[in-house]
């Protein structure tokens, strides 16, 4: 019968892609249930060579990978742990790192000071474009490997720097090293902390200088785990135990870090036992967290600071008394109520409490809820009559933007409107140009526990993150004054006298801190987060 | 025709550049800042800023960038994803697990389409008829964001029939929720469509002249019928195709499946114009593929189509 041959091979088609369908799958990864391994959920990280994995996920891996020259303890102070010392010369200038003898790489490389000063190397040469490279600015020989635009945006390029090595960086012995700052810090010890400090076994290197084809994917580190087989992209990287690690030995096998799109799919996992450890709840999980997870979701504090910035300088905005009015129209503990639940605390200080020398409720009257006087100060100082806070709509920022408008709008009897743009790089793009985009919404997430990593990112003139063009020259010299000063005590102090100007000239408006979500399953206990949002992976243990 | 076949493959070529060069250009009129997509909501040192610059040519004009993306291509180059990685490798690395899902999606709508819209068909008006329409109004009314979910709170979550979330190695069990989910995205129209057309073909003079003939009550409809009827049908599930890639994008996201729809929507978000451009062309390329095979399909089923 014609015809009857397209009906076959229609079936066979079928028959053939459900076979497609059907296989390619099945290896089921899933460890044998009782094993002393567990789960942590991440995004896809964006790199795991140190000086470039600067996002949460990449340096969160990292942390299983490697071992930190220091550490911090439960006062941040600094604590040496892959380094024997680091001490500073008198004019904490030149600061000498002894390493501690008999670590290895998951290789089997020794690990030398020379490791360190390759990886650093990279790491500050400005063409490799590594995120983290501006962590190496303080070091002597920074600027000849990242040489200015001669004419900033315009179509000259950068001058090709003349050198690969940083000339602070010098060889002592095997263990032993130097590192010339160019100009005093005596907290240079705290910076270390930060992942982009790890170091880099010779097998990373193809040639000097020049980071081996494929290395990133199979990563070796110092680290108490080591990858096992490769990274794989947008599903998962799995570490085993480094069978004789020399330092602190954790507490379980193994970590398998599952990538997810998503947060709330994460949550689902969560649940559903799949995952071990979920490091931020998202917002739409909350108010059903407590009811799923009972006293396995958790809080603890990290250093997320949440802020609006003014336009100091439009002449609307230019009096602090304008600006300590719009503060006092806030009502802080109902947002943070209201809106995020209580996961995040209500901030009257410019740095975050993690930080040594935080003190709290610094600002005093200026943050404290008061309508009348608000409205009273507001009228007196003659405010606009129109105030506009923009915010970026990629990043849930909505809902707390409109409710502040509407407290403003309560107290001060003035017009308020949340001002959407669609991404950050937007707003911060029209509030570098000086557009009148009105009060901004801003966040800021330490790089290291120190004053100084807020307040000169945030209200330095030539700060990165000062996006609301205030400066003050008291100020400026205040901070300069604690980077030098002989002992991070007396460095706090001058920086304290920093932060009372920002008291008393309020170029932003601190609203809140942020805080760890987490929630782990019945699987594993004393799972703790640090104010790094990292998991704690030498305390957290399976239950047996 | 084979010469039909050479003459559709030479207007693909033409079909591709096109294609690539508009979702190029949009890509790029999409673009405010990469650099700063990449590092979050901190601020880009200015060395960086400079050397990804350069990287990425991100200061050239779009012709000039667009040369260069179709010099790589042309040598086979795909380039690199802002995040440094090969993009034809996360092409290889996303398209497996994608192929199987829209298969089995395809494959679910179309027997449940074709099944239930040929009983529908033959019971016109009948209870059942207005059934599948109640059900089929209430599919469309619900968009893939509610959808899929839903189906994951009720079917893994809640009543633990299916694991909540699947990886890239998703076995076929996995990979039966998703797929469930993005059939429901072209169920409905598929459904309609196959009843409205054997209705038709009921009242079609073959019929009764089959009829008239003896034959099978059976036989006329599962076979004389339907063949006839299949002819729109088929061409919607060409079509479907295209509503099933960007149904994707929800349902890989919901269910954590790091296929085409994921990479897509992440390169949109980090506005990586290379890497959009590399996964839309294969898109492109599957899709002429695919409505070419349905083209070559109604020769089969319809012996009147001839092709010269």
């Amino acid at each position: 019968m014609p015809g009857k041959r397209p009906w076959k091979m229609a079936a066979g088609a079928a028959a053939i892609s459900l076979l497609v369908a059907g296989c390619g799958g099945g290896d089921s990864d899933d460890a044998s249930a009782n094993s002393n391994t567990i789960v942590i959920g991440i995004a896809e990280p964006e790199h795991l060579l140190p000086t470039n994995a600067t996002d949460d996920s990449g340096s969160q891996v990292l942390s299983s990978l490697f071992y930190p020259l220091v550490n911090f303890n439960s006062q941040q102070e600094p604590v040496e742990v892959a380094a024997e010392s680091i001490t500073p010369d008198k004019a904490n200038r030149v600061w000498t790192i002894k390493l501690k003898p008999g670590f290895t790489f998951h290789n089997g490389e020794p690990v030398t000071a020379q490791n360190y000063i390759d990886a650093w190397n990279y790491g500050a040469y400005g063409p490799n474009a590594q995120t983290g490279g501006y962590f190496f600015e303080r070091i002597d020989g920074y600027a000849e490997m990242n040489p200015l635009d001669p004419d900033k945006d315009g179509p000259q390029k950068p001058p090709t720097p003349k050198t690969n090595e940083l000339s602070g960086l010098e060889k002592v012995n095997d263990l032993t090293f130097t590192v010339k700052l160019s100009a005093p810090f005596s907290s240079f010890e705290s910076v270390l902390a930060y992942s982009v400090f790890h170091p880099l076994p010779k097998a990373a290197f193809s040639a000097p200088g020049v980071i081996a084809e494929g290395f990133e994917d199979q990563i070796i580190g110092n680290g108490p785990f080591k990858l096992k087989g490769k990274w794989e992209h947008d599903n998962e990287v799995v570490v085993e135990k480094v069978s004789d690690f020399k330092g602190q030995v954790p507490k379980i096998d193994g970590i398998t870090w599952k990538i997810y799109q998503d947060e709330q799919t994460q949550y689902a996992d969560l649940v559903s036992g799949n995952v071990d450890v979920q490091m931020n709840i998202p917002i739409e999980a909350l108010s059903k967290a407590s009811a799923d997870l009972g006293t396995r979701f958790q809080m603890s504090e990290n250093s997320g600071f949440d802020f609006i910035g003014f336009p100091t300088y439009e002449s609307e905005f230019s009096k602090p008394e304008v600006r300590k009015a719009i503060s006092m129209a806030i009502n802080r503990e109902e947002i943070s109520d209201q809106i995020f639940l209580g996961s995040r605390i209500p901030a009257k200080s410019f740095v975050s409490p993690v930080v040594r020398g935080y003190r709290e409720n610094i600002c005093g009257e200026a943050c404290e809820y008061n309508p009348v006087e608000a409205k009273r100060l507001y009228d007196k100082n003659g405010g606009p009559e129109e105030i506009k806070i923009t915010y970026n709509v990629d990043g849930g920022h909505k809902a707390w933007v409109d409710a502040t408008c509407n407290q403003i709008k309560a107290s001060l009897g003035v017009n308020c409107t949340g001002s959407p743009e669609p991404k950050f790089s937007v707003l911060q793009q029209k509030a570098r140009a000086h557009e009148p985009i009105g009060l901004i919404r801003l966040g800021w997430i330490m790089d290291y526990p120190l004053m100084e990593n807020y307040l000169g990112p945030l209200y330095s003139t030539n700060g990165s993150s000062n996006h609301y063009g205030w400066s003050n020259s008291n100020f400026d010299r205040l901070l300069k004054q604690g980077a030098q000063a002989p002992t991070p005590e007396a460095a706090i102090k001058k920086w304290q006298q920093a932060e009372d100007i920002l008291v008393q000239e309020m170029p932003v408006i601190p609203l809140r801190f942020m805080q760890n979500v987490y929630g782990y399953s019945e699987k594993v206990q004393n799972v703790e987060m640090d104010l790094f949002k990292k998991v704690d992976l030498y305390e957290i243990e399976t239950i047996a | 025709m084979f010469r039909y076949i050479v003459r559709r493959l030479l207007q693909m070529i033409l079909t591709f550049f096109g294609a690539t060069f508009v979702v190029f250009a949009l890509m790029f009129a999409n673009q405010d800042d990469p650099i700063q997509a990449l590092v979050g909501e901190k601020t880009a040192s200015d060395s960086l800023r400079a050397a990804l610059t350069e990287r990425y040519h991100l200061d050239e004009g779009f012709l000039t960038q667009y040369w260069y993306y179709m010099k790589g291509l042309l040598t086979g180059d795909l380039g690199k994803s802002l995040t440094g990685r090969d993009i034809s490798e996360m092409l290889a690395d996303a398209w497996p697990v994608t192929i199987r899902l829209a298969i089995l999606a395809i494959l679910i709508a179309a027997a449940i389409a074709v099944t239930t819209g040929v009983y529908a068909g033959i019971r016109r008006g009948g209870l059942f008829d207005n059934g599948t329409l109640l059900m089929t109004l209430l599919l469309l009314a619900m968009p893939i964001v509610v959808l899929a979910p839903l189906a994951q709170l009720v079917f893994a979550m809640e009543l633990r029939w299916f694991p909540a979330t699947t990886t890239k190695n998703a076995t076929l069990y996995e990979l039966l929720l998703p797929a469930l989910v993005l059939a429901t995205t072209v169920i409905a129209t598929q459904l309609r469509v196959t009843r409205t057309s054997v209705v038709e073909n009921l009242r079609a003079d073959y019929v009764r002249t089959a009829r008239a003939k003896g034959l099978a009550p059976r036989r006329v409809t599962w076979v004389h019928v339907l063949r006839n009827s299949l002819i729109p049908v088929v061409t919607l599930i060409g079509v479907d195709l295209g509503v099933l890639m960007s149904g994707a994008i929800v349902t890989e996201e919901v269910f954590n499946i790091p296929g085409v729809g994921f990479n897509l929507a992440r390169g949109i978000r980090t506005e990586d114009g290379p890497l959009v451009v590399g996964f839309v062309s294969v898109l492109v390329i599957i899709f002429l593929i695919v409505n070419l095979a349905v083209d070559l399909l109604y020769a089969a089923l319809d012996p009147r189509i001839r092709y010269e």
